[in-house]
């Protein structure tokens, strides 16, 4: 039986391929101004 | 790596390096936690004998499952080795010396006087003081001449409270409106306010310009109103909720955070998160208070627990509500899967004494708000430039792979090694960590993916 669902995820090996544009937002800079969390960006580069 | 969670009645399995995330049922998770001990047979009789009361636990099945994983492994989705280390330097050296986002302290003054204010009531232990309008466009010069070839340009009008220094504000975002056409930039300006000084003119000002607002109530008035005061002592909740209604109500759609700090006096804070949703506000932050341990409103190892608890309870709230027609937002569970930050963002974290920069009212360079004040972290000023290089070049070389204590922590592609001042202010050195941020940091990411796999396998 199926035991595993993988989700629909963004491959980070991958994305050091062509990422790095540098567009995305500063993640303090939006709402926290306290702590560092960079999982709430949003990629602005939509290639 | 691998990190494997239980919660809110999920099994997880998230592949640390390649980013990918599993939902799978027990079997498979106890599977995955043998896989790289074990052969295939001494998995095979761990698993027939621990569920030999389950019909569909067969051998061939188990097998089935193992082939399963090695199958993910081999697609790179599962124990995918961690290559990224030698490459981290050249990630965040990248960015060269492109500077793309400034927080502007427009006001060292505020008209609150806050408990656990870490600007020290605004003034940043320093003289008090408003950013002239020439500094503030040498500030915008300076962020356009050093952007290189990044487009958008953010702007933080911070503080002390920066509606004290509200013309200044406004000319300064026709300054950057004058300028940002011919300079292809695009400026995205950001308001954090307490709230005293907002009037109609304030609100449409905001409302056309500013690309986000931060407001910041604590949630129950009880709670605020013991921390959020004035100089007379008297609490702010009731001068500010009708106004915080209104800017919000006049926002429509566009971006805002209600932005709460919780202390040792309110670490149950989804009480707080309630009071916001009563009061009509739906994109939420919680932020846990940055202060020294020996303040009265540190959160102690006592409130850990409970802390921990609240963010469990926060994140079956929002997916209560979510299938209720009532959903919001909390800012540390925003996560998108697909379109998230690329491994450059994950190593190099929030960019702070490189690419993005504090200017105080006088035009002086900091690493990042938090290191206002702190002589020794001076970087220039708007002026001369960046003269400090070797503070320069120390943020630059601090990355999740700089700080030791990350090396084997599952999150740290997702907090990039955390927050280099709370890591300054713990342990000395922005190479260090901030421990009980650290544990704080994982619960909310255990959540917000919890919440992704909720919503994936309820479709």
């Amino acid at each position: 039986m199926e035991r595993i669902t993988t989700l629909d995820t963004r491959n980070l090996c991958e994305s050091a391929k062509n990422g790095g544009c540098g567009e995305c937002q500063t993640s303090c800079q939006s709402a926290c101004k306290t702590s560092c969390g960079i999982a709430n960006q949003q990629c602005e580069n939509e290639e | 790596m691998v990190h494997q969670y239980k919660l809110n009645g999920f099994n997880i399995v998230i592949d640390i390096c390649s980013g990918s995330i599993h939902a799978v049922d027990e079997v498979a998770y106890d599977i995955i936690a043998m896989y790289k001990d074990k052969t295939e047979d001494e998995i095979l009789t761990e698993i027939l004998s621990k569920y030999s009361d389950r019909e569909d636990v067969t051998e061939e099945d188990v097998r089935l499952c193992i082939s399963d994983i090695a199958a993910l492994e081999n697609a790179g989705k599962l124990f995918t080795p961690d290559t990224f280390e030698p490459e981290a330097d050249r990630f965040k050296a990248k960015s060269g010396n492109i500077i793309k986002a400034l927080c502007l302290h427009v006001a060292h003054t505020c008209n609150l006087n806050c408990g656990y204010c870490f600007a020290s009531q605004g003034n940043y232990h320093g003289d008090r003081g408003l950013m002239s309008f020439e500094v503030g466009k040498r500030a915008l010069d300076f962020l356009v001449e050093n952007s290189g070839n990044r487009t958008n340009l953010e702007v933080d009008f911070f503080g002390g409270e920066p509606l004290m220094n509200w013309d200044v504000v406004k000319e300064l975002v026709m300054y950057a409106r004058s300028i940002e056409k011919e300079a292809g930039k695009n400026f995205r300006f950001t308001l954090t306010t307490n709230g005293v000084l907002i009037d109609d003119e304030v609100i449409e000002f905001s409302n056309k310009e500013m690309h986000n607002v931060v407001l910041s109530l604590d949630g129950r008035k009880e709670i605020h109103d013991a921390v959020r005061v004035d100089y007379a002592g008297n609490g702010s909740w009731d001068r500010i909720v009708p106004k915080f209604q209104e800017f919000v109500k006049k926002r429509g759609n566009r971006e805002y955070y209600m932005r709460g700090t919780f202390t040792h006096a309110n670490p149950d804070f989804t009480k707080d998160i309630n009071v916001m949703l009563d009061l009509g506000f739906n994109k939420l932050s919680m932020e846990p208070v940055v202060c020294a341990p020996e303040d009265s409103a540190a959160l102690t190892q006592e409130d850990m627990p409970v802390v921990l608890e609240q963010y469990e309870l926060l994140a079956k709230d929002m997916l209560e509500k979510e299938k209720e027609g009532r959903p919001y937002t909390f800012y540390h569970y925003m996560i998108d899967l697909k379109g998230g930050p690329c491994i450059y963002k994950r190593i190099s974290g929030c960019g702070s004494g490189t690419e993005y920069m504090a200017v105080t009212p006088w035009g002086d360079l900091y690493p990042c708000h938090q290191f206002v004040g702190d002589e020794k972290f001076r970087l220039g000023n708007v002026f001369d430039g960046v003269t400090n290089n070797d503070i320069r070049e120390d943020f630059r070389s601090c990355n999740v792979y700089a700080r030791p204590e990350c090396k084997d922590c599952w999150a740290k592609l997702y907090c990039s090694g955390g927050c280099a001042a709370n890591a300054y202010h713990a342990t000395g050195s922005i190479r260090g960590i901030y421990k009980y941020g650290c544990e704080l940091f994982k619960k909310r990411m255990e959540c917000a993916i919890m919440m992704q796999v909720a919503k994936e396998l309820g479709k």
